[in-house]
């Protein structure tokens, strides 16, 4: 099967999400989707499985024009694509969700989609617990369902959207090795959104670069069974960075700040949870230090952090933050100390749907009876300026883009915090809004603020920690030395592998 | 075992099944993520049409008897099933709170039951008849327990079991179960979530409307102000939660309730003897114990204990028990859905 997209264009109000978008996706092939957030990947990509309709344009499979509606027409076309977050149902077991959206007739006949699911999950060397409940499962197998799921239904054109967030080494290699026999065994044509290079680089055949909803660039990659030296792999980074952005990024790295005092201690500390076994963990944080913390997701790292910012239990052991024991402090009290916490789900727990930033700014202000709404509203006006966020001060949060709302969280933050407790602090966001944001957090780590921060990009780990703590089933593991550990390594050690 | 005893647990099951039906029909609803509100209201309404329609071809003399209940009943689950669209279609195409115009509802169909039922208040009308089912009703103890009802009561054993095969076991059941989980994942899977959404609140609609029809033709005869259905559907909702949405323990649920009832009201009546010695009690209390025993049971099932249990027990037996515990209300019910 080969895909030909035709003059696609796409508008949301006024920005001109896919403008006149020509490409050809040929069988056998992996093809990379790169592109800064809001340069239309994702939307031009809904449009191909059926998820959103074209505003104009073409598609054509096998050179024949393609009308479709509906992601089901898409699958029905051969086109499925797998979610970041998959489509699945977490009450649903693994053999239910197999099952659903392909069975017909009125019963399930359950004992040959078992068969089937086995079939299939031996053949990629997946490992899939039938009666699992998906709730039970990591992203990986949620993944690995899905694929084998479309793959059942019949697909030749398999889209994945940042599959590589939040699974191991491991897992990744298992995914790739799929891939690459759906793409050379089958002929199937294998499109990879994805902010993470190395990746791209190292299993696509080829690129397409979109910037800003047009199409600025294709590019073959380097062939992977070849050598694949860090030579070429940062030169061809280089030039990959240089079709996104239009400019070159300069290489970012950690600068050397004097590390201060100590000001969070945490000492055998036991978080309390049913389902993980959670081991002591000892710490010490000190001022100006940045504690990254490394594991797949629900490893211990989230309930650790949670714990260290007073909105977890603790079962034993003691915190102290500067100087105080606050082991059975609350979260406001460590807030007022200087102490803050980011949470990773913007827009569940970090800002709050259906309130403007101006009152978002008026939250964070001073407790004071009466808000003076006019000192708020320039405050906000200064922070739109000064962290650049695209949209008004009268606008609800959840009008802004994802990379604004994280810029708003950011700009919320008081200026001389003494801790940052953030997860993911730039979950979702392009290479160039994460480095402004890893820029404004330095500065304040630079005016002494200690960070403790998680996340499930190694690179951005490996960037900008001092030290690294590794998380597995509630294990805890400290790198001896994070500027010799390479992004490799702490993908095997996520896994487990200490 | 006792005749007598057994007698008491048949009634039992016979008072429960408005209650039975009731919570099956929220069940389903529910299941697909529509919470209707308006029971308490919605059994009352189609409790008092469903009697009048059936008394008035009494009266005028058309139809034979059992064709007058038929027609009670098909006029009550119309009037449950137009009230339970509504709720879908305020939430559904209006984008109304669907808790909001539920509680709406549910007061206004209460008042307009008292208001038309005051030509009827007390006066005795037809009704349904007993019906054993022949060679079942012989079978010791369950026989007397289960089989010497009415249709009615049958029907809400049919109700339960195909219910479960729909959910569990069938390809539509999946559907109705994903749209009230995670609606975007059946959209993607070809689902059409409002038009099922508006069905299974349909569905749900009409069988509350039964149950109405149950309690004024069947349970508790004739219809009375204050009725006397008043406050069970809010004890049906509750069921519903203490069931888990599972057909199963919803049922269960609704016996429970009536077997509790009966006892209270045996107490009232007869006074608490312990050892020959009578004992004072305020018997109000009596009242509360069904509420107590839901949320202790709500404590056992919920949390992560079950979770830890079952890891304990073999595989094979895993899952279907934890379909049977399950304490989670369907991710999206309430929700409204809507596809960009």
């Amino acid at each position: 099967m080969d895909i030909e997209l035709r003059n696609i264009h796409k508008r949301f109000g006024a920005i001109h999400a896919n403008n006149d978008i020509n490409v050809r996706f040929r069988h056998g092939r992996i093809v990379g989707i790169l592109g800064e957030n809001g340069a239309g990947k994702s939307t031009l990509m809904k449009i191909l499985s059926g998820f959103q309709p074209a505003d104009q344009g073409d598609i054509l499979i096998d050179d024949r024009r393609i009308d479709y509606k509906g992601p089901t027409a898409a699958i029905a076309n051969g086109i499925g694509m797998l979610q970041q977050d998959p489509l699945d149902v977490g009450a649903f077991t693994v053999l239910e969700n197999f099952i659903y959206g392909g069975a017909e007739g009125l019963t399930l006949k359950r004992a040959q989609a078992e068969a089937q699911l086995s079939d299939l999950t031996a053949r990629f060397g997946f490992e899939l617990d039938p009666h699992q409940p998906i709730d039970n499962l990591l992203i990986a197998q949620r993944q690995q369902l899905e694929i084998i799921r479309l793959l059942a239904l019949g697909v030749e054109t398999l889209i994945l959207d940042e599959p590589t967030t939040g699974i191991s080494a491991e897992q990744k290699d298992i995914l790739f090795d799929a891939l690459r026999r759906l793409a050379r065994d089958e002929g199937m044509i294998i499109l990879l959104v994805s902010h993470k290079l190395e990746d791209v680089i190292d299993l696509c055949d080829e690129v397409v670069v979109l910037r800003a909803g047009l199409m600025v660039g294709e590019m073959d990659m380097p062939a992977s069974d070849k050598d694949l030296t860090s030579a070429l792999i940062a030169d061809t980074k280089g030039q990959l960075v240089t079709m996104m952005f239009g400019e070159e990024l300069d290489a970012q790295s950690r600068p050397h700040y004097e590390i201060g005092a100590p000001v969070f201690i945490a000492d055998k500390l036991i978080v309390q949870d049913l389902r993980l076994d959670m081991q002591p963990i000892s710490l010490t944080v000190h001022a100006g230090e940045v504690i990254g913390l490394a594991g797949l997701g629900g490893s211990g790292q989230e309930l650790f952090m949670r714990a260290c910012a007073r909105i977890q239990r603790v079962n034993s052991g003691s915190l102290h933050f500067d100087g105080n024991n606050i082991t059975g402090a609350s979260y406001r009290q460590l807030f007022r100390r200087g102490c803050v916490f980011g949470a990773a789900g913007r827009l569940e727990e970090g800002l709050i749907a259906g309130l403007t930033l101006i009152e978002h700014t008026a939250l964070v202000a001073d407790d004071k009876l009466q808000i003076d709404w006019k000192s708020v509203a320039k405050r906000a006006d200064t922070r739109i300026d000064h962290y650049r966020i695209k949209g008004a001060a009268t606008d609800n949060i959840e009008q802004l883009s994802g990379g604004n709302q994280q810029r708003m969280l950011i700009g919320l933050l008081p200026d001389d915090p003494k801790m940052l407790i953030l997860e993911q602090p730039t979950r979702g966001l392009d290479v160039d809004s994460a480095r402004w944001i890893w820029t404004q957090l330095l500065e304040r780590c630079a005016r002494g603020a200690a960070i403790i921060f998680n996340s499930s990009d190694l690179e951005e780990l490996v960037t900008y920690s001092d030290r690294i703590l590794v998380f597995y089933a509630g294990r805890v593991h400290e790198l001896p030395d994070v500027s010799r550990t390479s992004i490799d390594e702490l993908g095997h050690l996520i896994g487990g592998e200490f | 075992m006792n005749e007598e005893f057994l007698n008491t647990l048949g009634s039992i099951v016979g008072t429960a099944t408005p209650l039975v039906i009731a919570s099956l029909g929220e069940t389903i609803t529910e299941r697909a993520g529509v919470v209707n509100l308006s029971l308490d209201g919605s059994l009352a309404l189609a409790a008092v049409l469903g009697f009048a329609a059936a008394w008035t071809a009494q009266e005028a003399g058309v139809l034979n008897v059992p064709m007058q209940i038929a027609l009670g009943i098909a006029v009550a689950m119309l009037v449950g099933a137009l009230i339970a669209l509504l709720v879908g279609f305020s939430s559904i195409k209006l984008r109304r709170d669907q808790v909001a115009v539920g509680f709406v509802l549910t007061l206004l169909a209460a008042e307009l039951a008292r208001f038309l039922g005051a030509d009827f208040t007390r006066i005795p009308g037809p009704q349904i008849t007993r019906f054993n089912i022949p060679l079942l009703e012989q079978v010791p103890i369950l026989g007397p327990v289960f089989f010497q009802q009415n249709l009615l009561v049958y029907f809400s054993y049919l109700l339960m079991f195909g219910i479960w095969f729909w959910l569990f076991r069938s390809s539509g059941g999946l559907t109705l179960r994903a749209i009230g989980e995670r609606p975007e994942a059946a959209y993607a899977r070809g689902a059409h979530v409002q038009r099922l959404r508006y069905w299974y609140t349909f569905l749900g609609g009409a069988l509350v409307g039964l149950a109405g029809a149950a309690y004024s033709l069947n349970v508790k005869p004739g219809w009375s102000s204050p009725p006397a259905m008043q406050g069970d559907g809010w004890i049906a909702l509750a069921i519903v939660i203490f069931g888990g949405w599972h057909p199963f323990r919803v049922v269960l649920g609704a016996y429970l309730f009536a077997a509790l009832r009966a006892v209270s009201s045996n107490i009232q009546t007869n006074g608490l003897f312990i050892f020959g010695q009578e004992i004072s009690f305020p018997f109000v209390l009596l009242n509360a114990l069904p509420w107590l025993l839901m949320i202790v049971t709500l404590l056992i099932v919920s949390g992560g204990l079950t979770e830890r249990l079952l890891q304990y027990m073999p595989r094979a037996v895993q899952h279907r028990l934890r379909a049977f515990l399950r304490s989670d209300p369907p991710k999206a019910l309430g929700t409204r859905f809507e596809m960009e």
